[in-house]
């Protein structure tokens, strides 16, 4: 294992950070950690970096216990939710940081820094200051800067959290590919469900300083474990103790008995999907996700009546 | 432009040319009018001489360590956790709200003949009140807050993240410090060296007092140039505060210049 965190509690004065947490990490997994704000997942990101200790608890890295050990000994890069980058230096400067505190050879670290940051594609701007790179390019920077002292672990915080919707789609993709380039063990927190499951090859779910789950994106989207689960990695409706997802409920071409009816209230088109709010013959309300296709076939029209197959709910117990 | 806003502007540069120009302007007139060779005996003084050296002797030795402490201080106080930090903070005001002739009452209560430290100081020999050191520490009392002010603000606003990335770099404290910290509150620190010797260089109340205004030994710049004008030395008094003005200008002056020097460079 590359990371293991072991029952680490973390309090601020009052307020529960983390209880009685552990996970596992294994080597050169890209693991995301992902719950609301509030949830832990950023303390407990800093606590592997060794920028918070924890109040109980044992930390782990490649079978080290680094517990006790200051963030500059354990081999960790990490990248700022807001990449804390050295305003006054260069970008060459800033990825050369820790190898010139390591007080490497020159010629050793121009080489190494042309080679990051042709890896990050920042090659043109080695002598541009911070404040004339984009967030994007930040963000680069802040990662080859990490990738730099050639980390056991990298860990990022909110990588793509300061960034608009563009930049961040095209930063996940590269993440990946770096990941598969690189392989080097890495966690990232974030709140948004898509970037998790989209970048990350295993997911932990936090909610209010606990694990409610981790595994794999598809196990996570199809066994939830809990409700708070179910409701956090996607969208869902809610009727009474049970769970439906929106897509799997199926709408069919009229009330021709084998369904249950139900009542179009309202037709939302979103792009490719549309959202269809019903109701059902019994008062409850749904929403179902459709395509445009199927939308357009059905010929969905508010205040039309047909009826609609629910699929076999998620029921958790309480 | 409209009419407001013109009145607004002419009221604030007339304002400011009556309280500060014109006096300004006044002395440096007065102190040329009858040519530069009275300006230049006034200035190879021997007594002038002294007081010039004498301030920049007391300016080059209370500046720094005001940096050095204000610095230090500036770290506490916005990065410390500890009980009694509002009080802590009120204190290094408190040279600010306190008239500087009663700071140089209560040093010489502390160090002087009669004062608390007095005795233990004489039998070492070392004289305090009416001598340099005391003249440096009334000077550092009074600039006491400046570097201090100066830096907790830019201090705050460079957070602790850049400190925490060198950290995680492999830095130790020290090298975080230096390459990091120090560098991202330089202007603060720089503005407030200013604020400082320009202050330090212009203190009256407090030296006046520690000194004991002895001419050619205790004397500062300002010490002088209030001597020569109780004694009727028009000339020597207003070249001397020209000399004091100059000092200030040229600090100013250096400051603007390696400001605007990095700002280009680092194009913040």
């Amino acid at each position: 294992m590359a990371i293991e965190v072991r029952e680490v509690s973390k309090r601020f004065g009052d307020f529960v950070a983390l209880e009685d947490v552990s996970i596992t990490v294994s080597d050169g997994a890209l693991t995301a950690l992902l719950g609301p704000s509030g949830s832990g997942k950023s303390t407990l990101l800093r606590i592997i970096a060794g920028l918070e200790s924890p109040d109980s608890g044992e930390v782990v890295i490649e079978g080290n216990d680094v517990t006790d050990a200051p963030a500059r000994s354990r081999g960790v890069g990490f990248v700022f939710q807001h990449y804390a980058p050295f305003k006054h230096m260069t970008v060459h400067d800033n990825v050369a940081f820790g190898l010139s505190v390591r007080k490497r050879p020159k010629d050793e670290i121009r080489a190494r820094v042309e080679e990051l940051l042709g890896l990050v594609r920042l090659s043109g701007l080695a002598g541009r200051y911070p404040s004339q790179l984009s967030g994007g390019q930040l963000q680069r920077m802040a990662l080859a800067r990490a990738l730099a002292v050639q980390p056991r672990v990298l860990l990022l915080d909110e990588p793509f959290g300061a960034l608009d919707a563009q930049v961040r789609a095209e930063l996940r993709e590269w993440l990946r590919r770096l990941h598969e380039e690189i392989h080097v063990t890495t966690i990232f927190v974030t709140h948004d469900q898509e970037e998790a499951m989209e970048v990350a090859e295993q997911i932990v779910v936090m909610n209010a300083g606990r694990i409610e789950q981790a595994g794999a994106p598809r196990e996570l989207y199809e066994s939830p474990r809990n409700e708070f689960v179910m409701s956090f990695v996607g969208p869902v409706n809610r009727l009474g103790d049970a769970f439906l997802r929106p897509h799997d409920i199926q709408i069919l071409p009229e009330s021709n008995g084998t369904g249950t009816e139900a009542l179009v209230e309202r037709v939302v088109h979103l792009g490719f999907e549309v959202r269809v709010e019903l109701k059902l013959h019994d008062g409850r309300d749904v929403w179902a996700q459709v395509t445009r296709e199927v939308a357009h076939e059905l010929e969905l029209t508010e205040g039309q009546i047909l009826s609609v197959r629910l699929p076999a709910p998620h029921v958790f117990a309480r | 432009m409209s009419s407001s806003k013109l009145a607004a502007r002419t009221i604030a540069l007339a304002y400011l040319a009556l309280l500060l120009l014109a006096p300004v302007l006044m002395i440096f007139y007065r102190t040329f009018e009858h040519g530069v060779a009275p300006v230049w005996s006034a200035v190879s003084a021997p007594n002038a001489q002294h007081a010039f050296w004498l301030s920049l002797e007391i300016v080059a030795i209370a500046v720094p360590l005001n940096t050095v402490f204000g610095i230090g201080m500036a770290l506490l106080l916005e990065r410390g956790r500890f009980r009694g930090k509002a009080l802590l903070g009120m204190l290094i005001d408190l040279p600010f709200a306190i008239s500087p002739v009663v700071v140089g009452l209560s040093l010489v209560l502390v160090y002087g003949k009669t004062g608390w430290l007095g005795d233990w100081l004489a039998a070492r020999g070392i004289q305090v009140i009416f001598s340099v050191p005391g003249m440096v520490i009334a000077t550092a009392v009074v600039c006491l807050p400046f570097v201090v002010r100066e830096t907790v603000p830019v201090l705050r606003e460079l957070g602790v993240d850049s400190e925490q990335a060198a950290e995680t770099l492999g830095a130790s404290a020290w090298q975080a410090f230096w390459r990091v910290t120090l560098p991202g509150i330089r202007w603060g620190v720089v503005y407030g060296v200013v604020l400082t010797t320009a202050r330090a260089l212009g203190e009256f109340g407090a030296v006046s007092i520690v000194s004991g205004r002895v001419e050619g030994q205790t004397q500062t710049l300002p010490l002088y140039v209030q001597d020569r004008f109780e004694n009727f030395d028009s000339t020597g008094a207003y070249t001397a505060a020209v000399v004091l003005a100059l000092l200030a200008l040229a600090t100013l002056l250096a400051m603007n210049l390696l400001t605007r020097r990095t700002h280009r460079r680092t194009a913040l």
